[in-house]
């Protein structure tokens, strides 16, 4: 057998990255698998970032060697190998010989039903846009509104550059560097996310990233966002996009720092719809993501999620209530189907006084899916007063798939008060016929049982995000039944 | 319009149904009354098209249109409609998205596009005033929480919105007080026409002097056992069923 050289380890490394889809100048813009100190430095150097941030960086990443993933949620998968990933690759380029009818037909029918334009499609899969449309002045007009305002908004790696003193003061403060496995791995080596500071007593006048959300879709798999609302300020952030996500990257650990001082308001909703794997439960994105807000005094977070994809969810978007009279808001509907899994949640940390949260899950399994709540109500000692209101209900569908309700309470006050609601219940033949006999067929009747299950939720999402939302649960519960 | 013909039907291998031939035609009304377990709602479950049932033999058709091998909705867009003697909840969905689910559904069967809001809003309006239904009560979910008549109420309303050509009435009258019934027997009467028909189901007389049947059925063990007029009524109101288990042997 001949000598392994230099040149074959580039070649098969080449062939490699064929396969991952990249087109574009691909031995600078991809690094070596697997992930050691270099590679973290690699990663900071590659995205120009100054010294405090690569020392930050390598600071994770040794918390991180010393950690384990951890085993307690309600899900079971391959653990993934982290020297077998690519820990660093250059957003895709347009190809300017792809054309739609290059995209899987399957896509493109979801595409149709979720009412998303060509231009939009051609986006969303790399593929160039002919004539430049609206987007771009809608964008300018946009950008120039917030900069009015004082508002930043832009991508977390041009913050760092130009406002160092917001993301030295606020970056890990939330989340620290050594949370979990998850967040320390995403410090070490997080590719790109948002950025957004709005000023005292600025109210942001449009839901933030509307606009971008379809270009955000290819931030990557290790995504990072903070988002800082000054005093007395009001924010609507909305994350994620309906339209369907075939990353070809199975592990993503995003995390995201919400920061409400004193009197702020902060509205954040996401839609999650990566990749749930096959019918027959092959492939899928693993979704192992952080998220976690401050409330100061008076402040407000509300957390609203609509997850429907992936098939490993482990995810808790959570509030620390430190602010005397502060709230936090969670309103989630996880949908699972075919041989998803979702381990999802809230944590509500009350230290404050009179302090107030709110809890709504709706959690829906289809297929052989299992579904879980995991959630946290804990009052301090200091937390005089402190109220939590609790409900989760799960909704089945067919025999075969799993719901589960994990609540966990601490209190350490007597004066609070807890209130815990939870249901169960299971789309019944009666129903599906009762509506089959007004003359709605099967499909629209599931829909209409699983919209109202879930309205209490779908209800605090903006607008139009709620048509789309309500469309793509509809979309994911297709099939399974009947 | 309706031909039920020697029809035998049979639920998790239970005989049930054992040789029903009925005929209605455009204009008329029929009641069906007969004892507990006789077999009154699973014939109205069968010619609805419920899966559960299993036609094992016999055949109906609707206008000459054999509909046995139809799925439920469909038979609804050909104009059956159902009122149940036991509504279904549905939570979270309100009385109007409901209907109004219901009426584009069949309107999209039909080729035709969603109803315009404002003239959804003027029939909807037009609808619950003949049924006394008040404005908050069609917000409210569909059958939660509502009380025995306020769920029969809203079974005609909706067979008041979708105007069916035939249209099963399975015990609404159970649950209705006096006036309520009075309420819902006037609302059908109004829609009765010459073009469509009614069936209603029922154990008592009373609803009978409200909507006038032409034909009076007695179903027991799963067969019609005796056909009259109004006076049949009056007489198992009196005398009860044994004197008709007499009669057969
Ligand atoms: N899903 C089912 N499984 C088993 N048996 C059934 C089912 N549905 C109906 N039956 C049986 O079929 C028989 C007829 O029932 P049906 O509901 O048609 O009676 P009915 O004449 O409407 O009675 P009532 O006057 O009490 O409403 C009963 O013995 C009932 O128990
Ligand atoms: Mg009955």
């Amino acid at each position: 057998m001949s000598k392994y050289t230099e040149d074959d380890l580039k070649k098969e490394l080449e062939t490699k990255e064929y396969e991952y889809g990249f087109y574009t100048d691909l031995e600078s813009e991809t690094f070596p698998i697997g992930l050691n100190e270099d590679i973290v430095r690699a990663i900071s150097k590659k995205k120009q970032e100054p010294q405090w941030m690569t020392q930050w960086r390598l600071d994770a990443f040794k918390v991180w060697k010393s950690m384990q993933e951890p085993q307690w949620a309600n899900v079971n998968y391959k653990k993934p190998d982290f020297q077998a990933i690519a820990y660093y690759s250059a957003p895709k380029a347009v190809d300017p010989n792809k054309t739609l009818d290059d995209v899987d037909p399957e896509l493109l029918a979801m595409y149709k039903k979720l009412g998303i334009s060509v231009d939009e499609q051609k986006k969303m899969n790399n593929v160039a846009i002919d004539i430049v449309v609206d987007s771009v002045s809608v964008a300018t007009t946009f950008k120039k509104t917030l900069s009015e305002k004082g508002i930043i908004f832009m991508s977390i790696s041009e913050a760092i550059k130009e406002h160092p003193e917001l993301v030295k003061k606020y970056l890990g403060t939330v989340v620290p560097t050594k949370d979990n496995f998850y967040a320390s791995l995403n410090s070490a080596v997080f590719s790109d996310g948002s950025f957004c500071y709005i000023p005292k007593g600025v109210r942001c006048p449009m839901e933030l990233s509307t606009y971008f959300r379809i270009n955000q879709a290819g931030t990557g798999q290790f995504e990072r966002t903070l988002l800082i609302a000054d005093q007395g300020s009001y924010v609507s952030y909305l994350e994620g996009c309906t339209a369907p996500s075939r990353d070809e990257n199975q592990l993503h650990a995003a995390v995201v720092e919400l920061i409400a001082l004193d009197d702020a308001e902060i509205k954040y909703s996401t839609v999650q719809n990566w990749y749930p794997g096959s019918a027959e439960g092959k492939g899928g994105v693993y979704n192992f993501v952080t998220k976690r807000g401050l409330c100061e005094r008076n402040a407000k977070i509300s957390w609203t999620q609509v997850e429907t994809g992936s098939a490993v969810t482990w995810k808790y978007p959570s509030c620390i209530l430190k602010g005397d009279n502060s709230i936090g808001e969670f309103y989630s509907i996880a949908v699972t189907n075919n041989y998803q899994q979702a381990d999802t949640g809230t944590k509500m940390i009350h230290l404050g006084k009179n302090t107030r949260s709110t809890i709504i899950s709706k959690g829906i399994s289809a297929g052989k899916s299992q579904n879980s709540y995991r959630g946290l109500v804990k009052i301090n000692a200091s937390a005089e007063n402190a109220r939590n209101f609790s409900q989760c209900d799960s909704l089945l569908m067919g025999n075969e798939c799993g719901a589960h309700t994990f609540p966990y309470i601490e209190v350490k006050n007597k004066t609070a008060k807890i209130e815990h609601e939870a249901t169960t219940s299971k789309i019944g033949e009666d129903q599906i016929f009762y509506c089959n006999q007004r003359g709605i067929d099967t499909e629209k009747a599931i829909a209409l049982v699983v919209n109202g299950f879930s309205k209490e939720v779908l209800n605090k999402l903006p607008m139009e995000f709620a048509v789309e939302a309500q469309k793509l649960l509809e979309i994911s519960l297709e099939g399974s039944v009947g | 319009m309706l031909q039920i013909k020697d029809v035998y039907a049979s639920v998790e291998e239970k005989d049930i149904l054992k040789g029903i031939s009925l005929s209605v035609n455009a204009g008329e009304v029929h009641a069906i009354m007969g004892p507990n377990g006789a077999g009154k709602s699973t014939l109205a479950s069968i010619i609805a098209g419920k899966e559960e049932f299993e036609l094992t033999k016999g055949h109906i058709t609707i206008d000459g249109e054999d509909i046995t091998e139809l799925d439920a909705e469909e038979r609804a867009h050909k104009g059956v409609f159902l009122s149940f003697q036991y509504p279904v909840e549905i939570p979270g969905v309100s009385v109007t998205n409901f209907i109004k689910t219901a009426i584009n559904e069949n309107r999209k069967a039909k080729g035709l596009k969603d109803m315009p809001a404002s003239e959804m809003l003027k029939k909807i309006k037009e609808k619950a005033d003949l049924l006394e239904i008040d404005r908050k009560f069609l917000s409210r979910s569909l059958n939660v929480g509502f009380s025995g008549g306020e769920k029969k109420r809203n079974e005609i309303f909706q067979m008041a919105m979708l105007e069916p050509k035939l249209a099963i009435l399975d015990e609404t009258d159970s649950g209705l007080d006096i006036d309520a019934l009075k309420v819902v027997a006037n609302g059908v009467n109004k829609l009765k026409n010459k073009d469509n028909a009614v069936i209603v189901i029922t154990h008592y007389q009373r609803l009978l002097d409200y909507i006038v049947p032409d034909f009076v059925h007695v179903i027991m063990d799963g067969k019609i056992v005796k056909s009259g007029t109004k006076q049949l009524a009056y007489e198992l109101e009196e005398k009860g069923y044994d004197w008709i288990k007499e009669e057969l042997v």
